[in-house]
């Protein structure tokens, strides 16, 4: 269809057609009940075909139905120029080199009119034109990788990610940024923190959890945070920098293993699980809250290892599982199997056929817990040991995601069941961790006074 | 060309002192953006209960806001004033009115059809052309009252007219909205907000500038209050509506004075506003006389220079770490003290930009060269002009606090001046109950809409629009002639439109038809002192108290008193001997004038009260003072 009338069909379409007027076209639309004056902007594709949308005068949009059209008189052409105003990036010899990969996501974003939605923009100019404090933070240099949703990343897309951060290392940058969508922010996370292994400098991932179009985006803080520790902190690990609080603080530093979304739409959703943060970055620094982190190096040695064989898949058990999910994940070739359990990591009986079958078949079978917090322990209960006996393979307190991406990952080294294991239970990036700290699990209950008092007193 | 000049003799005169000619020969126009919260269960966009209010909060939360693209990619001239502000901006909530969707801009849920229905009743009334597709809009707000730094608001229809006087009043648009927050305080660089009424079901009505003297502009203000109340399903509570008033002269520009909620004070506000934008044109006017343009030499710091002044608070607020700055203002000698409203100089309008903007808000917040007040020596003023380059009669002004803040302060106080030139900028307008107005923010465009991409247009269907028109209740012109065509004089009427008593006016008056005059039951329905909905409306009481009335049982004053059942009438003897008796209690007169309304005061409380007519109690007063 032709940008002319984008969006449009049907008679909608005619009557646009028929008054010879385009999208971008300054209108008067006549009806029945008087006149409409305005810009015809395009139509969102999701929307129904009977609706003009004109932009009025006073900036705000209305939707005139067809068949109220008597005519619509041509008066002139204004097209929408949305851009962010580019300005070049300043350099200045005594900031670090930062390197920021775009994969998708609303870290910058701009007006889709097609969908209606919003799809990302990425420029270092565009960057610098809607952040300029970044200029006072680092040397930027951006490289678009993707421009995806963040479901829709995948392996392919985290081998290429993984490439290009080894080769941006590899050209002396001294902290690498990856602006990705949220929502698999943290599968995206744990498998770069397999596939690059001793990076010696910080690689951290950002995004946002409200689009940029909007005054009270998290996107700048969170982007200028996220490129202050890639360039000034030590600590060489794969992270990921997004809001700590509610409010327009800090962000924390969470590990690629560790962290999880868990909010569908809070800023503070990331967190990590069973553990603490790295520590936490505002605009006086970054701030850690522990020691045992990998320190940045001044070479360039980075362990490149993308191979991953995507027939892996995540089960995620409930009460009443019939044996045919486990059965037909076997009979479509898939390699792996995650199961998420209840409890310490548990499934019903009814699934044992399947799995003694999965066994037999050469499927890789690993326990996880759906509580995310705590430890997967399979001999305090009788399931537990017969699941054992079936091959099931405990992963300690590896998250559900992580194990799956790093199933992926060790049976693209190996199609021993024997070494995919002991890759998988070896830790590489905390992704196992030999012990649960008592502050590592703190969801406060609202409600509890003392809990209610402690959030009157600070900024939530 | 306009020869009459109103201001010729005196540039501010006070309200009342200017006639409909002098406001035409300004060329006054008024148009007005009322804003009615609506008597919904819930909020706009989420699910949280409307029309709480607290003072207490359980959490806080921190924003700070910044500037983003329209969808025609501009940035908006407010959203850049207010960016500079540096604002820390602080949500108070309460667990009870506010969710995540109003405190963390989590997405909508979908629109609530009682506050869209009502809009739309509303949008009828004002006879405007309704849309078939409600499109929510983001509209920018980055003073931090609404925390996703947007409002979400669409049009429902353009495009109308209410009757006015002789003619009409053209009604521009109306848009349904979510309300902002409370603010409670704006000190420094900290700004705090309540925010209980966010989200609030809103509309916004916006008439075209068809009012032509303040009088006018509260008049129509009035007219659409009791147009939307005759819904009932808005608030009526204080703040339930505030009226942002849109003033202009000719050859000024639109200037909006912000949450206007009192129709007293309305008038005074348009007439000292239109008086400070034809002040602002007499300052350019002699600005352009004497061949002045806008200064740019930028302000320097002068703390070294003013270390050891006399002038004590200057002195103090250097020593408590404060820098100064001072910038000249070339071509403006003289005109600072310029009245603009009265009572206030063009300099107030560069103090407020500093108070605002930069966040310099302690009083005094500039020292002027050309005034005298604060105490620095001649000897420190040559200082701080040698640091300027600043030649002798240049007037310069002092700014302190925090030397980023300075700085913001100097170039504003430059764009200021530079406006100054230009004429009238295009303001909204803070109103100050002694009626003058003061800056408040750069007036935002068109600029600042936005397409809201989290929910799909919705259609306003044909049987929708039916249902309530069928329904729509009898607007308030259409009430007044009604009353007018049975007889009712125009004061009665006026008043009886708005009140509750409405109905049952005509409840009554059909039922008697001719053996009753509409104005005495308007008076009378309007004179009870009980305004209880509940017993005014209770038709069979009054159907009672009609029959005793009309039977001669009881007098109209019996019916001004509170209570269900109405005192007997007296006859005329026996009121006399009542009377008699009560007046033989009193003191003995002193002053005949002050004595008759005291006594007169007396008798109507006494047991003569609703029981005989105060016109013969009145009489037979006069008779026995005279008497004495």
């Amino acid at each position: 269809m032709s940008d002319d009338y984008k969006g449009y069909r049907g008679a909608t379409l005619e009557a646009l057609r028929r008054f010879e007027a385009r999208v971008w076209s300054e209108v008067r639309v006549e009806t029945e009940a008087g006149a409409f004056e305005g810009l015809i902007l395009p139509r969102s594709e999701t929307a129904d075909a009977d609706h003009l949308v004109l932009k009025l005068i006073s900036g705000y949009n209305v939707g005139v139905h067809h068949a109220r059209i008597l005519n619509i008189e041509v008066r002139g052409r204004k097209v929408a120029d949305y851009k962010i105003p580019e300005k070049e990036f300043p350099k200045d010899a005594g900031k670090p080199r930062v390197k920021l990969f775009g994969t998708g996501g609303t870290i910058a974003s701009r007006l889709d009119y097609r969908t209606g939605a919003v799809i990302p923009a990425f420029s270092p100019g565009e960057l610098y034109g809607s952040v300029p404090e970044l200029a006072d933070v680092c040397n930027l240099e951006t490289e678009k990788l993707y421009g995806v949703f963040s479901e829709n990343m995948g392996p392919a897309e985290w081998q290429g990610t993984a490439r290009a951060i080894a080769q941006a290392i590899k050209e002396g940058v001294d902290g690498v940024v990856i602006g990705h969508g949220t929502d698999t922010m943290h599968h995206t996370a744990a498998v770069l923190s397999f596939m690059l292994q001793d990076s010696p400098v910080p690689i951290v991932m950002v995004g946002s959890q409200r689009s940029s179009d909007r005054p009270s985006s998290d996107a700048a803080l969170n982007l200028i945070n996220a490129v202050r520790v890639a360039g000034h902190s030590d600590i060489a690990e794969i992270m990921v920098c997004m809001f700590g609080p509610t409010s327009d603080r800090y962000d924390l530093l969470h590990r690629g293993t560790r962290v999880r979304k868990m909010h569908s739409s809070y800023r503070s959703t990331f967190r990590t699980i069973g553990d603490i943060p790295l520590g936490r970055v505002d605009a006086d620094g970054v701030q850690a809250f522990r020691q045992d982190y990998k320190r940045r190096r001044s070479d360039r040695e980075v362990k490149l290892n993308t191979a991953f064989d995507d027939r892996v898949s995540i089960v995620y058990y409930y009460p009443n599982m019939k044996p045919d999910i486990i059965d037909s994940l076997i009979e479509q070739g898939y390699k792996g199997i995650v199961i998420a359990g209840t409890g310490l990591g548990h499934v019903n009986k009814p699934l044992y056929p399947a799995l003694a079958r999965a066994r037999a078949a050469g499927v890789a079978v690993y326990m996880t817990v759906q509580t995310l917090w705590g430890y997967v322990q399979m001999y305090v209960y009788e399931t537990g040991r017969e699941l054992m006996d079936l091959g099931v393979v405990p992963c300690a307190n590896m998250l559900p995601e992580v194990a799956y991406v790093k199933l992926g990952w060790a049976l693209g080294q190996s199609q021993d069941l024997e070494e995919v294991k002991r890759i998988m239970l070896t830790p590489i990036a905390s992704e196992i961790t030999p012990r649960e700290p008592h502050d590592g699990y703190l969801v406060f209950q609202g409600g509890v006074p003392e809990v209610n008092r402690f959030i009157s007193h600070h900024w939530k | 060309m306009h020869t009459h000049d109103p201001l010729k003799e005196n540039r501010t005169p006070r309200y009342g002192e200017l006639n409909r000619a002098d406001y035409a020969a300004l060329g006054l126009m008024v148009g007005l953006e009322v804003h009615q919260q609506l008597k919904t269960t819930r909020k706009l966009f989420c699910r949280c209960p409307a029309g709480h209010r607290f003072n207490s909060h359980d959490a806080e939360i921190l924003r700070h806001m910044r500037p983003t693209l329209s969808e025609m990619g501009e940035y908006d001239g407010t959203a850049l004033m207010e960016f500079k502000t540096r604002k820390e901006i602080i949500y108070r909530i309460r667990r009870e009115t506010v969710c995540t969707y109003e405190m963390d801009d989590a997405p909508p849920f979908e629109i609530d059809d009682d506050a869209l229905d009502v809009a739309l009743q509303i949008s009828a009334l004002l006879g405007l052309r309704l849309v078939d597709e409600l499109h929510i809009a983001r509209k920018q707000y980055l003073d931090g009252s609404i925390p996703a730094g947007f409002q979400r608001t669409g049009i429902l229809g353009i495009d109308g007219a209410i009757p006015f006087k002789e003619g009409r009043v053209g009604v521009r648009q109306l848009s349904i909205e979510e309300d902002s927050c409370r603010e409670v305080s704006d000190e420094g660089h900290t700004r705090i907000y309540r925010a209980d009424r966010l989200g609030t079901p809103l509309i916004e009505v916006v008439t075209e500038p068809d009012m032509r003297t303040p009088q006018d502009g509260a008049a129509v203000a009035q007219l659409i209050r009791d147009l939307v109340r005759a819904t009932g399903r808005v608030r009526t509570h204080a703040g339930g509506a505030r009226q942002d008033v849109n003033v202009s002269v000719r050859g000024g520009v639109r200037n909006e004075i912000k949450g206007v909620d009192s129709y007293k004070l309305m008038p005074e506000l348009i007439h000292n506003e239109a008086l400070r934008q034809a002040n602002l044109l007499h300052v350019r006017s002699l600005l352009q006389a004497r061949g002045a343009i806008a200064p740019t030499a930028p302000g320097v710091e002068v703390t070294a220079q003013l270390r050891q002044t006399p002038c004590d608070f200057l002195r103090e607020a250097i020593h408590g770490g404060a820098a100064v700055h001072a910038v000249a203002l070339p071509g403006f000698e003289g005109l600072l003290s310029h009245p603009i409203q009265p009572g206030v100089t063009f300099l107030k309008e560069i103090a407020d930009r500093v108070r605002v903007i930069a966040c310099l808000d302690h009083r005094p917040n500039l020292i002027c060269s050309e005034d005298s007040g604060p105490n620095i020596s001649s000897g420190e003023w040559g200082r701080v002009r040698r640091a300027l380059g600043a030649k002798r009669a240049e007037p310069i002004l002092l700014v302190w606090g925090p030397e980023r803040d300075c700085r913001t302060a100097t170039q504003e106080v430059l764009n200021r001046a530079a406006e100054a030139l230009i004429g009238v900028p295009s303001e909204t307008r803070q109103a100050f109950a002694d009626g003058t107005t003061g800056f408040e923010r750069i007036l935002p465009g068109p600029e600042r809409m936005y397409p809201d991409t989290d929910l799909p247009p919705i259609t306003i269907t044909p049987a929708r629009i039916a249902r309530l028109k069928a329904g729509l209740p009898e607007p308030p012109w259409a009430r007044r002639e009604r009353l007018l065509s049975v007889g009712v004089g125009l004061d009665l009427a006026e008043r009886l439109i708005r009140h509750a008593a409405y109905d049952l006016f005509w409840a009554l008056y059909d039922e008697r038809g001719e053996a009753i005059s509409a104005q005495g039951l308007a008076s009378l329905l309007l004179d009870r002192r009980c305004d209880n909905p509940a017993e005014i409306s209770a038709l069979s009481w009054w159907r009672a108290q009609l029959d005793a009335l009309q039977a001669g049982r009881i007098i109209p004053e019996a019916l001004w008193m509170k209570g269900e059942v109405s005192p007997e009438a007296l006859d005329e003897a026996a009121a006399r001997d009542l009377f008699e008796a009560l007046l033989g209690s009193a003191p003995a007169p002193l002053n005949l004038e002050a004595e008759e309304a005291a006594l007169m005061g007396a008798l109507m409380n006494s047991p003569l009260r609703g029981r005989a007519r105060g016109r013969l109690i009145r009489q037979w007063l006069r008779q026995a003072l005279e008497a004495r």
